[in-house]
């Protein structure tokens, strides 16, 4: 699978050749277990076993809560309820699928930036990104509909808020909204295809993770300095790379147990810390909460679908030319997915022939400007849409665009990159130095 | 490395706030109260939460239900912990419910829970203690859950406490002053007055103490498996520790013949 030299399995036993000659999946398995790695892979690389280690708890986890969760208007709330007092262990279950989505986005979040420094998503990685951007846009549409299934206020009054956005599309906004609600308003028929899809969506996620992990397996992992591992020879492969078991494993699995420890706490000490306090409170048509606000993970995004407003010059302008087709809150929808379409077409925004970070030494300053640009989205999203929060939010959402159309494609031609290591290996040594004896990196004994 | 390692821990640390702002706001000022169960190692008073139910059932209970607890939890032993009997006897003698097989009201059984009761138009209160948010310091920071609770409770004492006796009428309702509700005027009359309440143990009964105890009740109410809970947090944690640092150690020994001394 991988296009680095390497050693293949070989089936030895009569047994393990008769498997072999029909379904080669031991070898399969073989190869991606055993894919040469960057020896200078940085903890920063570790997202990735946390991410599919979130994907599988919450699979877990969410199948056990669906034997004791009804998704029906009347009783989705006094089921959930029923989950945490009655079911054995239902509360710790219930904290763990909670908490488990924040994880998740956690990850997911430090995973992205980590590939925007590092310059993972440049050629030949292009298609792994791309895969990744899609799992995390299937990933918040699933974390999305999994909040409305406890049909707690924040629930209903998220899903509306949410669904509404469709309702701004110009001409057929209003028959989309009603498509996906399945009536007028968020109603059983809502609970229903949200609850089905959010079994769904997980096991969509799954299959793009394989394609994903097929991807990179293909192009072979980046690494901090963005140099690339040497195919000249599997003896020279093996100069920058160390077989993924158990190197690799072991480290993720260490950074894993230490992650656990944080989130294990989280969920046994403070579960509702993320959570929103309306939410124990069952939906109701009727009242609508002081303050919507979504879950931490989507703020930004909220922030930059509200930072335009009528008086905003660009929405006047899109609203003129198009004469009126384009308001103020279509755009922020616009706004609020195009935040995103340019995060995924970042491989042809950055021009730069400099993969990592870590060698361009203006790049850095504009990239941990946009990570603080996110933290600060992140804050005016969960603020009332009002002064001087909306002019934040505004400046905050110019330059996440700024970012990625405009120092993205300038900075590969006016900056003048530092000099790169020629090998991984050469930058493996001045960081850890040689190997006492020549002591040959084996698998597994 | 660990440069990098810090960097993610900032990150973990810089999303907390984001957290608590998205909490909300009451408008109210909430103090908060040293409640026994506060903190990964705190613990239900049982002494309290039989007051609390004492109180709950004397005067609450003419206008609020508690719907989504079932009456036999009030024997779990890390809750009210009532004995067998008591609470098949509290069950018996306090509440009636309607059968459909009989068509008509019976006595409650320990299987049924705490009858609902909307007739006042009243909230239900099994979830109340964590469907408020009574402060979310320092710094909107909303990291004082772990040593204070989300303080749902703390919001519960201070409404009680919070009348300040004015009153006005307003559509046909009279509205009262409380420094606690957001808005500051509510429609619930002020429930609970000194010595309203009698108990056996001759427990101090003045409004302070009367509040603090029926709040700790509905905390029990909303979290009744709070302290199973925090137990398998606390195991959890202590175990997970042990992994971290058994596979630090098998790492560490791992990589040492590929690591050798720094060469700069």
């Amino acid at each position: 699978m991988s296009g680095i030299p390497h050693d293949h399995y070989e089936p030895n036993s009569r047994i393990e050749k008769w498997v072999d000659s029909r379904l080669p999946i031991i070898g399969l398995l073989y190869d991606t277990l055993m894919i040469p790695t960057p020896k200078n892979l940085n903890w920063m690389w570790i997202w990735g076993i946390v991410l599919t280690f979130c994907l599988a708890l919450q699979i877990i986890t969410g199948i056990v809560l669906v034997m004791h969760y009804t998704p029906h208007v009347d009783l989705a709330f006094s089921s959930i309820e029923h989950i945490m007092r009655n079911v054995n262990g239902g509360y710790m279950i219930r904290y763990l699928h909670m908490n488990g989505a924040s994880l998740f986005f956690l990850a997911v979040y430090a995973h992205i930036f980590r590939s925007l420094y590092y310059g993972s998503y440049k050629a030949p990685r292009e298609i792994t990104w791309i895969i990744g951007m899609l799992i995390y846009l299937l990933m918040m549409a699933t974390a999305f509909m999994g909040y409305v299934l406890p049909w707690g206020q924040m629930s209903f009054w998220g899903a509306t808020v949410i669904t509404g956005l469709f309702g701004a599309i110009p001409f057929v906004g209003e028959a989309i909204q009603t498509w996906l609600l399945g009536g007028p308003a968020v109603d059983n028929a809502t609970l229903n295809r949200f609850f089905s899809l959010h079994y769904l969506l997980p096991f969509v996620i799954a299959g793009l993770v394989i394609v994903h992990i097929w991807a990179f397996h293909t192009t072979g992992n980046n690494n901090p300095t963005g140099v690339e591992v040497r195919r000249g020879s599997k003896a020279e492969a093996e100069k920058d790379t160390l077989p993924f078991w158990p190197y690799f494993v072991i480290k993720d699995l260490f950074a894993l147990a230490v992650i656990m420890v944080v989130f294990w706490a989280v969920v046994g000490f403070m579960p509702n810390y993320l959570g929103h306090p309306d939410n124990y409170i069952e939906a109701n048509a009727l009242a609508t909460p002081a303050h919507i606000v979504p879950e931490w993970y989507f703020l930004p995004f909220y922030a930059i679908l509200r930072a335009f407003t009528d008086d905003v010059w660009v929405v006047q302008i899109a609203s003129f030319v198009t004469g009126g087709i384009i308001d103020a809150k279509f755009f922020g929808v616009l706004a609020m997915f195009g935040s995103i379409a340019i995060m995924a077409l970042a491989p042809w925004l950055d021009t730069s022939s400099v993969r990592s970070g870590r060698y361009r030494p203006s790049f850095k300053w504009w990239f941990w400007l946009l990570v603080i640009d996110f933290f600060v989205l992140m804050w005016v999203g969960a603020m009332p849409a009002e002064e001087p929060y909306s002019s934040i939010s505004l400046i905050a959402t110019t330059y996440w665009f700024a970012y990625f159309l405009v120092i993205l494609p300038l900075l590969g031609v006016l900056e003048k990159p530092l000099q790169q290591p020629d090998t991984i290996e050469e930058d493996f040594n001045v960081h850890y130095g040689k190997a006492n004896g020549g002591a040959e990196a084996t698998p597994a004994e | 490395m660990f440069r990098k390692l810090a960097i993610t821990t900032a990150t973990a640390i810089a999303l907390i706030p984001a957290a608590s702002f998205a909490a909300g706001g009451s408008e109210g000022h909430i103090e908060n109260i040293q409640f026994s169960f506060d903190g990964p190692f705190g613990k239900f008073d049982q002494n309290q939460l039989q007051r609390g139910l004492q109180i709950y059932t004397e005067v609450c209970a003419a206008c609020h239900g508690l719907k989504y607890v079932p009456l036999r939890t009030l024997a779990d032993s890390d809750g009210v912990g009532l004995p067998e009997d008591q609470m098949r006897a509290y069950a018996e003698q306090n509440f009636e419910i309607f059968d459909p097989e009989l068509d008509d009201y019976r006595a409650a059984k320990p299987t049924d829970h705490f009858p609902a009761n909307d007739g006042a138009g009243a909230p239900d209160l099994s979830m109340m203690a964590k469907a408020r948010a009574g402060f979310h310091g320092p710094y909107g920071l909303g990291l004082n859950q772990l040593f204070k609770g989300m303080g749902g409770a703390e919001y519960i004492a201070a409404l009680l406490n919070g009348y300040t006796g004015e009153e006005k009428e307003e559509a046909g309702t009279i509205l009262y002053e409380n420094t606690a509700f957001p808005g500051g005027w509510i429609s619930m009359s002020p429930p609970l007055s000194d010595e309203l309440v009698e108990f056996a143990d001759g427990h101090a009964n003045d409004l302070h103490h009367l509040s603090e105890d029926v709040a700790a009740f509905l905390m029990w109410a909303a979290e009744p498996q709070m302290m199973a809970r925090k137990q398998s947090g606390l195991v959890g944690v202590l175990f997970l520790a042990l992994l971290s640092v058994l596979l630090y150690a098998t790492n560490k020994r791992l990589w040492a013949s590929v690591k050798g001394k720094k060469t700069t």
